[in-house]
C-alpha cells in the first residue's frame, strides 16, 4: 500500500479536471499567443496527471507509457507552434491573435 | 466452304470500315474495287454454299460464332442458320448487291459524297446478311434495324436538301412504327415458347393445335413489323418517298433487298402462321389490296421514279399475296424474279435520269431509242418481264401466284388479274413515253444525251439476262417442267405443306388462266402502244384541267395528306405542348430552383468566415463538448 492511494482517486480526478479547465478558459479568453500556447500546455499535463494517477490506482502501467507519448508529441508540437509564432511576430510586430483576421470572405 | 460462312457478312463490314474511315483519302477507283470487291467475294462464298448444300441434299446448317447473350435462363449464341431459305436470299443480296455497286461506280462517279455511299452501302449489305443469316429472331432484329438504319442514311445522301431529309425521316419512323409491332412478336413468342432461336420455336410449335389466339396475336404482330418494312397498306408512303436517294439506292434497297426482309420473315416463320388461319386471311387481304391499289396510283404518275416506286409496293403485295395464301415458295419466286426486273428498271431509269441531266419527269423525254439503245433494249426486256410476258421472268412467278388465287377463291385471282393489267398498262406507259416519238426537252439535255459508262451498262445487261433466263428456276409440272425452286426449297416449308389444303388445279385449268391472262396482258399493251405511240396522247402538263378522278388519283388518294393531318400535326402539337409546359416550366424551374438554393445557402452562410480566431476556437470547444455529450447519451 503505497503513501499515494492514501488519498481517494476522486481528488485526482477533479484536480486534473480544475486544470484542464483553466487551460480551456485560457486558450479562450487571453490575446497573446505565447499564454495560449502555456495554456495548452497545462491542458496537456492535466491529462498526463489523470494517466499517471490511473495507472498508479489500477496498477496497469499502460498509463504510464501513453504519458509518455504524450511529453513527445507536446514537445514536438511546442517547437512547430513557436516557430510559426516567431514568423507571425515577424510579420506582425505584434503577438495578439486578433490581428491575424484577414482570411475572411 | 462451310467453315467460310462468317466471312460472308463480314467481309462488307470490313469494306464499310476501311471506306467510312479512310475513304476520302484514297482514290475512287479504290474505294470502287474495294466496296466490289467484299459483295463479289461474299457472293462467290454464297454461290459456293449453294452448291455444297445441293450436293448434300439441302440440310439445313447451323453454325455458332459465339456466346452472345447469356443472362439467367436467357441463353442466345451469336449464330448463322444456313438453309435453302437463306441460301436463296443469300444469292439474291450479294448477286444483285455486287451489281448494283457496280453500277454505282459509274453513277456516282461525279458526286463528292462517293466514298461515303459506298461505306453506307456495304453496311448495308452487311446488316441484310445478318437479317437473312441469323438462327434466331434477335439477330434477324438487329439487322432488320440496321437495314431501316443504313435506309435513313442513304434516303437522305444529299442531305443538304430539307425534303430528302424529311423523307429519309418519314422512312426511318414508319419503319420503326412496325419495329415496335415485331419487338412484341418477338418478346410474345419468347414468352410462349421460351426461346428465341429459329429451331426450338418452330420444333415446339409442331406440338400445337391450329388457330389457337396466341399464335393469331403472334403472327399478326410480326405481321405488323413486315407491313412497316415491307411498305404494305397503311405503312407504305415512305416508299414513294424514299426515291429521293440516289437510283441505286432506290435499286438495292427499295426493290431488290430490304423491302423483301418482311416476306422472309414470314416465309422463315412459315410454321407459326401456318397454325394462325386468321392472320393468313388478314396477309392475303393486305396483299391484294395494296397492289391494286398502288397500281391505280401508278397509272397516273409522272415521276419515272415515282411510277417504279408504287410499282414496287404493288409487286409486294403480290408476294404477301402468295404468303397469305399458304404458298410460300411463290412468294420467294416472286422476290427472285421482282429483285431481277425491278433493280433492272430502276437501273435503267438511273440510266435514264443520267442522260437526262438529272431529268425525271417523263413528259419531258422521249425519242431516247436512239440515243440510248442498250438501255432502251434491257428497260424493254425489264418491262415485258414486268408485265408477265411469257419466257421471261415474270410470267413464271406472277402467273403462279395467280393459279393458287384461283384455286382458294375466284374473286382473288380476278383482282390480281386486273392489278396485273394495271402494271403492264403504266409499265408500258413509261416505256413508250420515255423511249419513243421526240424528244420533248430543252435543247442543252439533248445535247448531253449520251450512253452510260460499260460500269452501268454491263449490269444492265446481267440482270436483262436474268430476267430472260430467271423464271426457269420454277418453271410449274403443267408446263413440263420440274418446279427446281420448290425442289429446293420443300424442306423449309415441309411443315406447312402438311398442314395447309393442297390447292390442286387440273393441268387444263391452269393452261387456261395463263393463256387467258396471255391474252388479256398483250391487249392491254398493244392499248397502251396505240394510245401512247399511234395517237401520240401525252400526259397532262402541270396546271392543265384534269377529271376530279385523275386529280384524285395523281395526288395518290391524298393519303400523304391524311396521315399529315390526323396523325402528324396533333402529335407534333402535343410534343410542342408537352415541351412548354412540362419542359420548360416544371423541370427547368426545378433544376434552377436547386441552383437558387444552394447560391442563396453560401450567400448566407458565409458571413460565419468573420476571420475572428477567438471565435473559431470557441467553436471547437462547444463542438467537442457536444460531441462527448451525444456520446454519452
Amino acid at each position: 500500500m503505497s503513501a499515494v492511494q492514501l488519498v481517494p482517486i476522486n481528488w485526482y480526478i477533479l484536480l486534473s479536471a480544475v486544470l484542464f479547465t483553466i487551460g480551456v478558459l485560457g486558450v479562450l479568453f487571453r490575446r497573446n499567443a505565447i499564454i495560449i500556447f502555456m495554456c495548452i500546455e497545462i491542458m496537456l499535463n492535466a491529462v498526463n496527471l489523470l494517466l499517471v494517477a490511473f495507472s498508479s490506482y489500477l496498477s496497469d502501467g499502460a498509463g504510464q507509457v501513453f504519458v509518455f507519448f504524450i511529453m513527445a508529441v507536446a514537445a514536438a508540437e511546442v517547437a512547430v507552434g513557436l516557430a510559426i509564432l516567431i514568423m507571425i511576430y515577424r510579420n506582425n510586430h505584434s503577438t495578439d491573435i486578433n490581428v491575424l483576421n484577414k482570411l475572411k470572405w | 466452304m462451310i467453315n467460310l460462312v462468317w466471312l460472308i457478312p463480314v467481309l462488307p463490314l470490313i469494306g464499310f470500315l476501311i471506306i467510312g474511315l479512310y475513304g476520302k483519302k484514297l482514290s475512287k477507283n479504290l474505294v470502287g474495287v474495294i466496296a466490289c470487291g467484299t459483295v463479289l467475294a461474299a457472293f462467290i462464298i454464297s454461290a459456293g454454299l449453294f452448291f455444297e448444300s445441293l450436293a448434300a441434299g439441302a440440310k439445313p446448317v447451323t453454325i455458332n460464332l459465339f456466346s452472345w447473350i447469356y443472362a439467367g435462363n436467357l441463353n442466345i449464341p451469336f449464330s448463322f442458320l444456313i438453309d435453302p431459305l437463306s441460301i436463296v436470299f443469300l444469292l439474291i443480296i450479294t448477286g444483285v448487291g455486287f451489281l448494283i455497286h457496280l453500277y454505282s461506280i459509274g453513277y456516282m462517279h461525279d458526286d463528292e459524297g462517293f466514298s461515303r455511299f459506298f461505306a453506307y452501302l456495304n453496311l448495308f449489305i452487311f446488316f441484310m446478311l445478318l437479317l437473312v443469316m441469323g438462327s434466331n429472331y434477335l439477330i434477324m432484329f438487329v439487322g432488320w434495324e440496321g437495314v431501316g438504319l443504313c435506309s435513313y442514311l442513304l434516303i437522305g445522301f444529299w442531305f443538304k436538301n430539307t425534303a430528302y431529309n424529311n423523307a429519309a425521316r418519314k422512312a426511318f419512323v414508319m419503319n420503326r412504327i412496325g419495329d415496335l409491332g415485331f419487338l412484341l412478336g418477338i418478346i410474345l413468342i419468347y414468352i410462349t415458347f421460351g426461346s428465341i432461336s429459329y429451331s426450338e420455336v418452330f420444333h415446339s410449335a409442331r406440338g400445337f393445335a391450329s388457330d389457337q389466339s396466341v399464335m393469331t396475336v403472334i403472327t399478326l404482330l410480326l405481321f405488323v413489323g413486315a407491313i412497316g418494312k415491307s411498305a404494305q397498306i397503311p405503312l407504305y408512303t415512305w416508299l414513294p418517298d424514299a426515291m429521293a436517294g440516289p437510283t441505286p439506292v432506290s435499286a438495292l434497297i427499295h426493290a431488290a433487298t430490304m423491302v423483301t426482309a418482311g416476306i422472309y420473315m414470314i416465309a422463315r416463320s412459315n410454321i407459326l402462321f401456318t397454325l394462325a388461319p386468321f392472320t393468313m386471311e388478314v396477309v392475303a387481304c393486305v396483299g391484294i389490296v395494296t397492289a391494286l391499289f398502288a397500281a391505280t396510283i401508278g397509272l397516273a404518275q409522272n415521276d419515272i421514279k415515282k411510277v417504279l416506286a408504287y410499282s414496287t409496293v404493288s409487286q409486294l403485295g403480290y408476294m404477301f399475296l402468295a404468303l397469305g395464301l399458304g404458298y410460300f415458295t411463290g412468294a420467294v419466286f416472286h422476290v427472285a424474279t421482282h429483285a431481277f426486273f425491278k433493280a433492272l428498271l430502276f437501273l435503267g431509269a438511273g440510266s435514264v435520269i443520267h442522260a437526262m441531266s438529272g431529268e425525271q419527269d417523263i413528259r419531258r423525254m422521249g425519242g431516247l431509242k436512239k440515243a440510248l439503245p442498250i438501255t432502251f433494249f434491257t428497260f424493254a426486256v425489264g418491262t415485258l418481264a414486268i408485265s408477265g410476258i411469257p419466257p421471261f421472268a415474270g410470267f413464271f412467278s406472277k402467273d403462279e401466284i395467280l393459279a393458287h388465287a384461283f384455286a382458294a377463291s375466284p374473286l382473288l385471282w380476278f383482282l390480281g388479274l386486273l392489278g396485273s393489267v394495271m402494271t403492264a398498262f403504266y409499265m408500258f406507259r413509261l416505256f413508250y413515253l420515255t423511249f419513243f416519238r421526240d424528244f420533248r426537252g430543252t435543247e442543252k439535255q439533248k445535247h448531253h444525251l449520251h450512253e452510260s459508262p460499260k460500269t452501268m451498262t454491263i449490269p444492265l445487261m446481267v440482270l436483262a439476262g436474268l430476267s430472260v433466263v430467271g423464271g426457269f428456276m420454277g418453271v410449274p409440272e403443267s408446263l413440263g417442267g420440274g418446279h427446281a425452286l420448290k425442289a429446293f426449297l420443300a424442306p423449309v416449308f415441309a411443315d406447312s405443306e402438311m398442314r395447309s389444303l393442297p390447292t390442286e388445279l387440273s393441268a387444263g385449268t391452269e393452261y387456261g388462266l395463263m393463256a387467258f391472262a396471255v391474252i388479256i396482258l398483250v391487249s392491254v399493251i398493244l392499248f397502251a402502244r396505240n394510245l401512247y405511240l399511234n395517237r401520240a396522247q401525252l400526259p397532262a402538263e402541270e396546271g392543265e384541267e384534269i377529271t376530279p378522278l385523275h386529280k384524285v388519283v395523281y395526288n395518290k388518294y391524298y393519303v400523304d395528306e391524311i396521315y399529315e393531318n390526323v396523325i402528324t400535326k396533333p402529335i407534333n402539337w402535343i410534343s410542342e405542348q408537352v415541351y412548354k409546359v412540362i419542359d420548360l416550366r416544371i423541370v427547368d424551374s426545378l433544376v434552377n430552383f436547386v441552383g437558387k438554393t444552394v447560391n442563396w445557402s453560401s450567400a448566407t452562410l458565409r458571413y460565419i468566415q468573420a476571420g475572428n480566431i477567438g471565435f473559431y476556437i470557441f467553436a471547437m470547444v462547444l463542438s467537442i463538448i457536444l460531441i462527448l455529450f451525444l456520446k454519452s447519451l
